[in-house]
């Protein structure tokens, strides 16, 4: 390898997470450790119906007799699950009716983020629903909302205020049964965000949520679940960044949805969680569970995700193509970067007959990082005139990374028409060089040719988080600006 | 302006450039030729700041600057350009963002600020008369799948953008059919001003007779073993380079 480009390489790997600051803002935790007691408590404390503590204590019955799953392309260390607290509030929880109320630590977190709740209020037309740790801390647009009969509102809140939504829906997309991570998140998940758009609706403004970790050794098991109605649409942001710090962190979430007939949901992504120095030390270990059904006929499900963050990445946003004539769409591009590894894709499972996926996924890697895509398309027997179309690129950057890719096919209808394509390719010295000599620096040159690989992912986010986006992408690969 | 002395310079322990000395002066025209792996595009990297070249000896001074201490980026920046005798494809990145991208740095290193998208929009329109170029390539990705001599038109409409005060166009000829090359020619000679400077890399006269040179030099094994005025050039041609080689 070239001085130079062993050069570039060495500044756009040895970049430090750049939003690694902690807010110091009082806990309430449980002690550390899982047993019945544990669940009876944390169900107690958020005041739950005794079918939801039945249902924690059933699925964590059920996570006792799990192992951690073992195939993906990852290097698992050992995780004591009894080393974990899995319970973290801030202390004082009033609902606050102004910004004005809310603890200006909070919000200057927020603004270090790039996030100012005030500005998007007025702004862009985003309702956001804060979370810090694991309650909700402050709503807005939920006026707005409410009047077109949109519920938009903590987990924890519709458990209380819509529990038969959350009892007719929860679980019925993810089962606790599903895998490992789901059956704990099941047990303990501590908060989220609930989601429901009425028949015939169309949501005015794109749902966001922002999510971050900030208490030390606290697993983060977040549940969001989003119904949209007959002929609804809803636009749905979820983007998380999360402070540094030593001791590696378990997050488990699970995402449901689900698509009544000519409905459609998009739901974005941008995961920046801490992924550990440099070494390698540190950093989130991120196990999702997020799966879509398209339930009623001419449904879509749209996922996009930008995924740079976390130590360890396991997560394969799906659709359950169950009606006739359903869309689903996976759109991903994962950064990983000097000890991170990530093992993502989807599963397109189409059961209704004329049911449509299309998957383009980007993989990016430096540094020691591994990086790999995994997709599962499953066309069942009844189902006739199905088209997949799969487009799976890879761009390395220096020769000690590596990318994989683990394409699934198992078709039962011989009508199905699928497609798949694969590159890899490199960024050379010669193209950075080309933009050095156009004025560009390198990091920018970096930043100008894996925004142009991801255009066609980050062309499906909605225009505010593109360009953040676009800014996290080139922060994650790029030696610290200036 | 530029003052090339004694410069040295190789890869991998071999040295290519051995001991250049050359001074261009604003207004002038320099044309260097040279057979096959003489040397020409090495100078042209080295005086870029391609650091895959190891400059063992000798100083070039640019704008009472020493050239060799900035990186890249800032020689470009302060005015130097260099239009590549293979320039390379960038896929995913448009013409139009890496333009903008490009101009931009350039305005921010003269204290200016950002050009408005339309003002960059009219800008492109404007240059890209200078060159002929469709809107069709500047809607593209940087040279993707552009033909050879697109390639080089693609050059000369960026050096129109970038407007710099001197331009080392490496072989900007080859590859031309003889329409295109009087279009680049016509565009070259419509930048040139008392202010600017100009090398031209090539091996055929031809495009000497559309862009008379002030100087021709012949590059050789690594050093300019003759330096006259355009007749050289003339001379060459009916000669070749065995006339050099006895010399
Ligand atoms: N990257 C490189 N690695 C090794 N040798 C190189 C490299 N680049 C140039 N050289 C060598 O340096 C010498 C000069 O090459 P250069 O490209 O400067 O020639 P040139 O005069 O531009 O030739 P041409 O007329 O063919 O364009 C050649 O012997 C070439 O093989
Ligand atoms: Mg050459």
């Amino acid at each position: 390898m070239s001085a130079e480009e062993d050069k570039i390489l060495t500044e756009v790997t040895e970049n430090e997470y750049k939003y690694g600051f902690v807010t110091d803002i009082e806990t309430e935790t449980i002690p550390k450790g899982l047993n019945e007691d544990v669940i009876r408590l944390i169900s107690k404390k958020k005041n739950e119906p005794d079918w939801l503590l039945e249902n924690r204590l059933k699925a964590y019955r059920h996570w006792q007799t799990m192992k951690m799953p073992e195939w993906a392309y990852l290097d698992l260390p050992e995780i004591d699950f009894q080393d974990i607290i899995y319970y973290a509030a801030p202390r004082k929880q009033p609902k606050y009716q102004s910004l004005d109320e809310v603890d200006p630590e909070l919000l200057d977190t927020f603004n270090k983020l790039g996030i100012p709740l005030e500005e998007q209020k007025h702004l862009a037309g985003v309702a956001v629903d804060a979370v810090m740790d694991s309650v909700s801390v402050k709503t807005t647009f939920r006026e707005t909302l409410a009047e077109m009969g949109i519920i938009f509102c903590s987990f924890s809140e519709a458990v209380q205020e819509h529990p038969d939504l959350v009892k007719k829906y929860m679980g019925s997309v993810v089962p606790y049964t599903d895998n490992f991570y789901a059956a704990l998140n099941s047990a303990v998940f501590s908060d989220g965000s609930f989601c429901y758009i009425p028949k015939g609706v169309r949501c005015p403004m794109e749902l966001s949520t922002y999510f971050r970790i900030n208490a030390a050794n606290t697993g983060q098991f977040e549940r969001t679940l989003i119904v949209a109605d007959d002929d609804s649409y809803v636009s749905y942001l979820e983007g998380c960044t999360a402070p540094q710090r030593d001791e590696n962190q378990l997050h488990a979430a699970i995402v449901e949805i689900v698509a009544h007939e000519n409905a459609e949901v998009k739901y974005s992504t941008v995961q920046n969680w801490y992924p550990g120095d440099k070494n390698g030390k540190g950093g989130i270990y991120n196990f999702v569970t997020k799966r879509g059904i398209c339930k009623g006929d001419n449904s879509k499900i749209s996922w996009t995700q930008v995924e740079t963050g976390s130590a360890i990445t396991w997560k394969y946003p799906s659709c359950i193509l169950k009606g006739d004539n359903t869309t689903g769409e996976f759109y991903s591009v994962a950064v990983t970067n000097n000890h991170q590894q990530a093992d993502t894709g989807t599963k397109m499972i189409h059961i209704g007959k004329n049911s449509k996926s299309t998957i383009i996924s980007k993989g990016i890697s430096a540094g020691l990082s591994q990086n790999s895509y995994r997709g599962l398309v499953k066309v069942l027997k009844n189902a006739s005139g199905v088209r997949n179309f799969t487009q799976c690129d890879s761009l390395l950057l220096g020769d000690t990374c590596g990318a994989h890719t683990f394409p699934y096919l198992e078709i039962d209808n011989e009508t199905a028409i699928i497609e798949h394509e694969a590159t890899t390719s490199k960024i050379g010295e010669d193209q950075i060089f080309y933009c050095n000599q156009r004025g560009i620096d390198t990091e920018n040159a970096i930043g100008l040719i894996i925004n142009g690989y991801a255009k066609e992912v980050l062309n499906k986010l909605p225009m505010e988080f593109a360009v953040e986006a676009q800014k996290l992408l080139q922060i994650s690969l790029e030696g610290s600006v200036g | 302006m530029l003052k090339i002395n004694n410069l040295h310079a190789s890869i991998e322990g071999k040295e290519i450039l051995k001991g250049i000395s050359l001074e261009v002066k604003p207004g002038e025209v320099h044309a260097i030729m040279g057979p096959n792996g003489s040397g020409k595009s090495t100078l042209a990297s080295v005086l870029a700041g391609r650091d895959l070249f190891d400059v063992t000896e000798g100083t070039v001074e640019f704008l009472d600057q020493d050239l060799l201490d900035m990186a890249p980026e800032d020689r470009a920046r302060s005015g130097l350009f260099l239009g590549f005798q293979y320039p390379v494809e960038i896929p995913g990145v448009s013409m139009v963002n890496f333009m903008k991208t490009a101009v931009n740095e350039h305005r921010k290193h003269n204290n200016l600020d950002p050009l408005s998208a339309s003002d960059f929009l009219k800008l492109m329109r404007e240059k890209k008369e200078v060159v002929d170029i469709t809107s069709n390539l500047t809607n593209r990705s940087v040279n993707e799948g552009f033909s050879g001599g697109e390639k080089k038109r693609n050059e000369i409409f960026q050096m129109a953008m970038l407007d710099p005060k001197m331009a080392i166009l490496d072989e900007t000829d080859s590859g031309l059919d003889i329409d295109a090359l009087k279009i680049v020619a016509h565009g070259v000679n419509k930048l040139r001003t008392k202010e600017n400077a100009t090398i031209i890399i090539t091996h055929y006269q031809r495009l000497l007779e559309y862009i008379v040179p002030d100087f021709v030099h012949i590059l050789y094994k690594g050093k300019i073993v003759k330096s006259s005025g355009k007749e050289l050039a003339l001379e060459l041609e009916e000669k070749g380079y065995d006339w050099i080689k006895e010399q």
